[in-house]
């Protein structure tokens, strides 16, 4: 193999065109790096931390680091494992995240991604945030709860959607997703069950209503099998229309 | 590789193992009992002390504490406090020990809100007041997975964690193995 244009993850060479950051050669070649705010489809936004790899001794985000020749890449040192199990905690705390009581459960993102790094615990102090449920739209309920503000419907918002529905305000704790409506809920937006914002959530925070708990556990989707072999969920989800729609807002 | 809780020669008596219900509904005890047959296994290898499976409300010395549900109240503080004394390894048994679980949920709420609507403003209530009769324990104003008030040794995800999980546990466990849960056996729900 030209290893003018290959690195090396684990070991393995994969070859890369000019342009690719790592995590695009990676996911070309079949390799699976962890990742949440990660879609092929947008432009990188760096932000969940979860694809980080070590890059000749040094912590960095697969999704925006350009691939170089020659770079030796650890995707699945133990050392790498515990820093990713360590974001991963950080997101559980910092929300609050009842999976057994949350309909995205068995098909969630942040759940398929701490199953395969082997999370058992939250292991820190949560933060119990007083946050709300936002259920003004008569297709979708948003859960402030669940949402780990990766910024894909944000992107899938604006780039896709062209409504720019989404954005992220504020700081620390206190971060949010805030709607682009005249009274700030989401039943004021343009927002639509079909739109690419929708699709995309990689967690239960965009949920659709009337239609919770139709997969029977066991069939889910990161149920009998890892999210290094499932995928994501955005590239399963294809939203079906409720059964019910009250268009009582339009 | 852990130490082997059962020496070689099997010379150790049995091991004691304890397990509490704290905040929680009662799944992961019933879930324990669901390792079925293999029960008899177990019994052969542990001996139960305080536990509502036996009914001995005291606990003394022992190797394994099991601890089901968070810390909602006081009650819940002096048992696990106890537990933590006196077990050698203490175990956060399910999701309501490990992060809170359902429970937690009421911390989205003032204490003053919870008991109001459960007490005063809830549907078909009679006679509505908050009751504060001396035996009850005071409740806290959030409700705590267990690792926030003691130190914990090991984790059991699920709501509740699977027999197999359990079973895996507690043979990993007492055979000085490395706990190493396969896919099938790590969940949150
Ligand atoms: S969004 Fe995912 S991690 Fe959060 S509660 Fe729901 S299933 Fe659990
Ligand atoms: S709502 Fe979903 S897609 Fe949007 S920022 Fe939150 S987690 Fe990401």
């Amino acid at each position: 193999m030209n290893t003018e244009n290959t690195f090396r993850l684990d070991g393995k060479d994969i070859p890369f065109k000019k342009g690719d950051t790592i995590m695009d050669a990676a996911l070309r070649a079949g390799e699976y790096i962890p990742h949440l705010c990660h879609n092929p489809e947008f432009k990188p936004h760096g932000s969940c931390r979860l694809c980080v790899v070590d890059v000749n001794g040094r912590h960095q985000a697969s999704c925006t680091l350009p691939a170089e020749a020659g770079m030796e890449v650890d995707n699945s040192s133990d050392a790498i494992r515990q820093r990713r199990e360590l974001l991963l905690q950080m997101l559980f705390v910092e929300g609050n995240h009842t999976c057994p009581a949350c309909e995205k459960s068995g098909a969630c993102q942040l759940q398929a991604v701490a199953y395969y790094i082997g999370m058992l615990s939250p292991h820190l102090t949560h933060f119990f945030p007083k946050r709300s449920i936002d259920a003004s739209h008569p297709d979708i309920v948003f859960y402030h709860n669940r949402c780990i503000l990766c910024g894909l419907c944000v992107r899938a918002s604006e780039q896709v959607d062209r409504k720019s529905v989404f954005a992220i305000s504020g700081r620390g704790i206190d971060s949010k997703l805030v709607f682009n409506s005249p009274d700030g809920k989401l039943g004021g937006s343009e927002l639509e069950f079909t739109d690419k914002a929708v699709e995309v959530c990689p967690v239960g925070a965009i949920m659709p209503k009337h239609l919770g708990y139709e997969t029977p556990v066991g069939q889910r989707l990161y149920d009998t099998k890892p999210i290094s072999v499932v995928g994501d969920v955005a590239a399963h989800s294809k939203p079906e229309k409720p059964f019910i729609s009250d268009k009582s807002h339009e | 590789m852990n130490k082997p809780l059962v020496n070689e020669y099997g010379s150790k008596e049995k091991l004691i193992v304890a397990t509490a219900p704290l905040c929680g509904c009662f799944g992961c005890h019933m879930s324990l009992l669901d390792i079925d047959e293999r029960i008899l296994q177990l019994v052969e290898l542990v001996e139960f002390d305080r536990s509502p499976i036996t009914d001995i409300k005291d606990i003394g010395k022992c190797d394994i504490g099991l601890i089901e549900g968070g810390v909602a109240n006081v009650h819940n503080v002096e048992d696990l406090r106890e537990f933590r004394n006196n077990c050698d390894i203490l175990v956060a048994v399910g999701a309501c020990a490990v992060n809170g679980g359902v429970p937690a949920m009421r911390n989205q709420f003032d204490i003053k809100e919870c008991l109001e609507e459960a007490y005063i403003l809830g549907i078909g209530i009679e006679n509505p007041h908050v009751p504060n009769d001396v035996e009850i324990p005071l409740l806290l104003d959030k409700v705590h997975p267990i690792h926030e008030v003691v130190r914990v040794d090991y984790f059991l995800p699920g709501c509740p964690p699977s027999a197999d999980t359990f079973w895996k546990f507690l043979t990993d466990l007492i055979n000085g193995n490395t706990i190493d849960f396969p896919y099938s056996l790590i969940h949150y729900d």
